[in-house]
C-alpha cells in the first residue's frame, strides 16, 4: 500500500488561515496531508506566486483554495491560473468545502491535465454543497 | 474630502486597503499609480475584481500623474492613493510637494531587505529614500490597519524584528 498521501489541493490565505482549516479538516477526517497550506504572511505578491506554482508542481495538484475573493493569495492564485492553463480556483474556502472535496476526489483524482474539467466539476459541486453549511441560527 | 491617505502597499489593492481602511474612512475612490499596472488590461481587471461596489479605481503611470494629480486631490469624495513601492511614492512626492504625509502599508521580503516590521522590510536604498521624503517636510509613518499605532519613521528604522 501507497502512504504517501496524494495532494488533491492547495489551501491559501490570510495569516494562519490555511493552516487552521487544514488542521480542522485532519482533526475531523485524518486526512490533512491531502492539502499543502500557505499562508501570504511577510510575503509580497512575487512570492506568494512562486509558493503556489512550487507547491502545484511539487505535488500535481490542481486546485487552489482561497479564503477571499479578492485577497492578495486570490490574486496571486489567478496571475499563476492565467500562466498555466491547469488550475482550478475556489474562493471564499470553509472547511465544509475542503471536506467535500476531498471526499470526491479521492476517487477520480491523481490524474494529469486531461482531468482538468472532472476537477472543475467536482469543486463546483464541493462549492454548491459547502454554501449551505452558512447559515444563521437564532435571533 | 479628496486624498485621506497616501500609502505604499506592494499587495497593492487587497483586504486591508478595501476594508480596513475603506470602511472606517469611507472610502468613495482609489487612484492605483503603477507604471506596469497602468499599462496592463488584465492587471487592472484583476485589481478591479477586489473593489466593492460604489468604490471607483483609477490607474495611472508615475507620469499621467503629473497632470492628473490636481482633479484627485479636489474631488469630492473620500480617496486614497496607492503604489506599491517606495519608489513611486518618492517619485510623486517629488512631483507633487503638497503630499505631506505617507503611510507605510506594506512592504514585504525580497532579496537584500532587512526586516523592520511584521509587514515591512526595506533596503538602504529604500531608508534612504523614506529619509529623503522625511526631510523634505512629509511625515512617514508605518500602519498597516487602523486600529494599530501609526510607528513613525525614525521608530520603524531603528527596529528590528526576527523572522
Amino acid at each position: 500500500m501507497n502512504d504517501t498521501p496524494v495532494v488533491v489541493a492547495i489551501v491559501a490565505g490570510h495569516g494562519r488561515f490555511a493552516d487552521g482549516l487544514v488542521s480542522a479538516v485532519d482533526q475531523i477526517t485524518g486526512r490533512g496531508a491531502a492539502f499543502i497550506p500557505v499562508s501570504n504572511t511577510g510575503l509580497g505578491p512575487a512570492d506568494i506566486d512562486a509558493l503556489l506554482t512550487a507547491a502545484l508542481d511539487r505535488t500535481g495538484a490542481r486546485v487552489i483554495f482561497t479564503d477571499l475573493p479578492a485577497g492578495s493569495c486570490t490574486m496571486a492564485a489567478r496571475r499563476v491560473q492565467r500562466a498555466r492553463s491547469d488550475v482550478v480556483l475556489v474562493t471564499g474556502a470553509n472547511v465544509a468545502v475542503l471536506m467535500e472535496f476531498l471526499f470526491a476526489a479521492e476517487g477520480p483524482l491523481g490524474t494529469p491535465l486531461a482531468g482538468l474539467s472532472a476537477v472543475a466539476a467536482i469543486a463546483e459541486t464541493a462549492a454548491e454543497k459547502a454554501r449551505l453549511t452558512l447559515a444563521v441560527h437564532g435571533g | 474630502m479628496s486624498l485621506l491617505l497616501y500609502r505604499i502597499d506592494d499587495r497593492l489593492i487587497h483586504g486591508q486597503v478595501v476594508v480596513g481602511w475603506g470602511q472606517p474612512l469611507s472610502l468613495r475612490f482609489i487612484v492605483l499609480v503603477d507604471d506596469e499596472v497602468a499599462s496592463s488590461e488584465w492587471e487592472q481587471e484583476l485589481y478591479r475584481m477586489g473593489v466593492p461596489p460604489g468604490m471607483d479605481v483609477y490607474f495611472h503611470t508615475v507620469a499621467e500623474m503629473a497632470d492628473a494629480y490636481a482633479s484627485f486631490a479636489n474631488d469630492a469624495r473620500a480617496g486614497l492613493l496607492l503604489v506599491g513601492s517606495i519608489e513611486t511614492m518618492q517619485q510623486l512626492v517629488q512631483q507633487h510637494p503638497d503630499i505631506r504625509r505617507v503611510n507605510i502599508g506594506g512592504v514585504h521580503h525580497a532579496e537584500g531587505r532587512l526586516q523592520r516590521l511584521r509587514y515591512v522590510f526595506l533596503t538602504h536604498g529604500e531608508e534612504t529614500a523614506l529619509r529623503d521624503m522625511q526631510q523634505h517636510g512629509v511625515e512617514v509613518t508605518a500602519q498597516d490597519v487602523p486600529s494599530t499605532r501609526p510607528m513613525p519613521l525614525d521608530e520603524v528604522l531603528t527596529a528590528h524584528q526576527d523572522a
